[in-house]
């Protein structure tokens, strides 16, 4: 992701109103952007205790310009002012990172958790993209900790896996304002969020986590074939977790319910 | 259709028409002399309501109808259409068209974080028509999908049929973008809190990785075998 900033973030182009919408609180109007529909807002008390931004300082330029943005104080009769033009729009850049990286961090927290639970009840996220998800709600999360490596993407707890987002207007967000623990650990803390048998269900094709079976003119693909399906065990569970998680041994009930074909004999000659 | 539609496009056969039409991307250009030959027709009769003059519509052969009947000569020419159409992307030259189409990416990209950007390609859960809406089929992950954009929503499954991408790939198995050894860690997604993963799903990748070695060793020595 080179030119990961290059495209000029939409508010660019909103500074005019903004002179008008100056009561807003900074993070209110950066939380209402377009494509800034995931983040959450971080509670001021958050950012005002240094703690919190430990070792930010050195990931940000102009760090407290854009703590001053962020926070909406106007120091020494508005720097902001006495910054050239490129300077500012820099200082506003730097201002979006830190603010990321915050609530990368706020969103750890007992609150932010709480506010993004919100979120995820109404869905704010959207939906896992795959079929037998059905509609399964997806939360933000990021491939790294640190900021320009790769976009925001979704994860989705039936399956455990990760998507990027449908929408290009997400193309901008940094995976880094998310983090890579906040989803899981937002489901360690929520347990009750998690889809039923997510993490437990059996195989099948028909049960509550069918796995999609390709089939030509209704016969199976033959395992022999070099076409046939090899990934089927990326959706696949174990059967009952905890009893064969202990042993080594081949658990006796996993191959019988193995999708094979009905006579492998036959495909072989 | 309005009239004012087909007024101003009359110069353009149906078949045209019905692929300009917003939401019909996936489909291929059926060939005429296909849809002429009455073998590739076979029982799609019992299927269609009004089915010689939805077949005239198609063939831009319809000279006498009932102005009545024009709505339901229309639907019942678009289902015609499809139906013929998933049994067309079955033979060599629908393939190839369709390879085309997946070469051009016209069916969109796999979502899947580890699937990097894979083509994919319609398919069907049902071949009946009226069951199930077009889903998308990824080469990489084997998975399907749903469509993004709510204008494909109303594509019907049944007019890809549930065979397509499978005998697509059969036809075209170098563009299966498959890892020869798939080595599951590289292919999976790992969630991690704080750089340690996550106990039951660790659980889930670690049974996982013996069945993939399982299977492997047995049809490895299936192949032996035989």
């Amino acid at each position: 992701m080179s030119n990961f900033y290059e495209k000029k973030p939409d508010y660019e182009l909103s500074t005019d109103s903004s002179e008008d919408e100056e009561a807003l609180p900074w993070i209110t109007w950066f939380c209402t952007l377009l494509g800034h529909d995931f983040f959450c807002e971080v509670q001021e008390e958050f950012i005002d205790d240094e703690f919190n931004l430990t070792g930010l300082s050195q990931m940000v330029n102009y760090f407290t310009e854009a703590l001053d943005i962020i926070l909406d104080i106007d120091t020494e009769g508005s720097q902001e002012d006495k910054l050239e033009g490129d300077e500012a729009a820099m200082v506003e850049m730097s201002a979006e990172i830190l603010y990321g990286l915050i609530h990368a961090r706020y969103i750890l927290t007992r609150d932010g958790l709480e506010r993004m639970a919100l979120k995820y009840e109404n869905a704010d996220f959207g939906y896992c993209p795959r079929y037998y998800c059905q509609m399964t709600r997806v939360l933000p999360c990021g491939v790294s900790d640190v900021p320009e490596i790769d976009t925001v993407r979704l994860y989705c707890p039936n399956c455990n896996d990760m998507y990027s987002c449908s929408s290009s207007r997400f193309n901008n967000i940094d995976g880094a304002f998310f983090g890579t623990t906040f989803a899981h650990l937002f489901f360690e803390t929520f347990p009750d969020f998690l889809p039923k048998n997510s993490r437990t269900s059996a195989i099948s094709t028909l049960g509550p986590n069918p796995i999609y079976i390709p089939k030509i003119f209704g016969f199976k693909v033959s395992e022999f074939s070099k076409t046939s399906s090899r990934m089927k065990w990326l959706r696949m569970r174990p059967q009952d977790s905890d009893s064969e998680m202990e042993s080594d041994s081949i658990p006796a009930s996993a191959p019988k319910n193995l999708p094979l074909p009905p006579d492998l004999n036959a495909t072989v000659d | 259709m309005s009239d004012s539609d087909s007024d101003s496009e009359f110069s353009k056969s149906w078949v045209e028409w019905f692929m300009s039409l917003k939401g019909n991307e996936f489909f291929c250009e059926v060939d005429d002399d296909y849809i002429l030959d009455f073998f590739n027709l076979t029982g799609l009769n019992a299927e269609i309501n009004c089915f010689q003059q939805a077949l005239e519509l198609i063939t831009d052969s319809l000279e006498k109808y009932d102005e009545n009947m024009v709505n339901q000569i229309e639907k019942s020419a678009k289902e015609l259409y499809g139906l013929i159409h998933a049994r067309y992307i079955l033979t060599n030259r629908g393939l190839m068209k369709m390879q085309e189409k997946h070469r051009k990416k016209d069916f969109g990209l796999c979502l899947r974080a580890n699937c990097y950007n894979n083509p994919l390609l319609p398919v069907g859960l049902s071949d009946t028509h009226k069951k199930a809406v077009v889903a998308l089929y990824c080469g990489c992950c084997e998975d399907i999908y749903r469509v993004k954009q709510s204008k494909h929503k109303s594509v019907d499954g049944a007019y890809f049929g549930t065979t397509f991408p499978h005998l697509f790939y059969d036809s075209f198995p170098g563009l299966k973008s498959r890892i020869v050894d798939p080595e599951p860690s590289k292919l999976r997604y790992v969630p991690k809190i704080f750089g340690f993963k996550v106990h039951d799903i660790a659980n889930i990748h670690r049974w996982q990785d013996k069945h993939v070695e399982r299977e492997n060793s047995r049809i490895a020595k299936m192949l032996e075998n035989s």
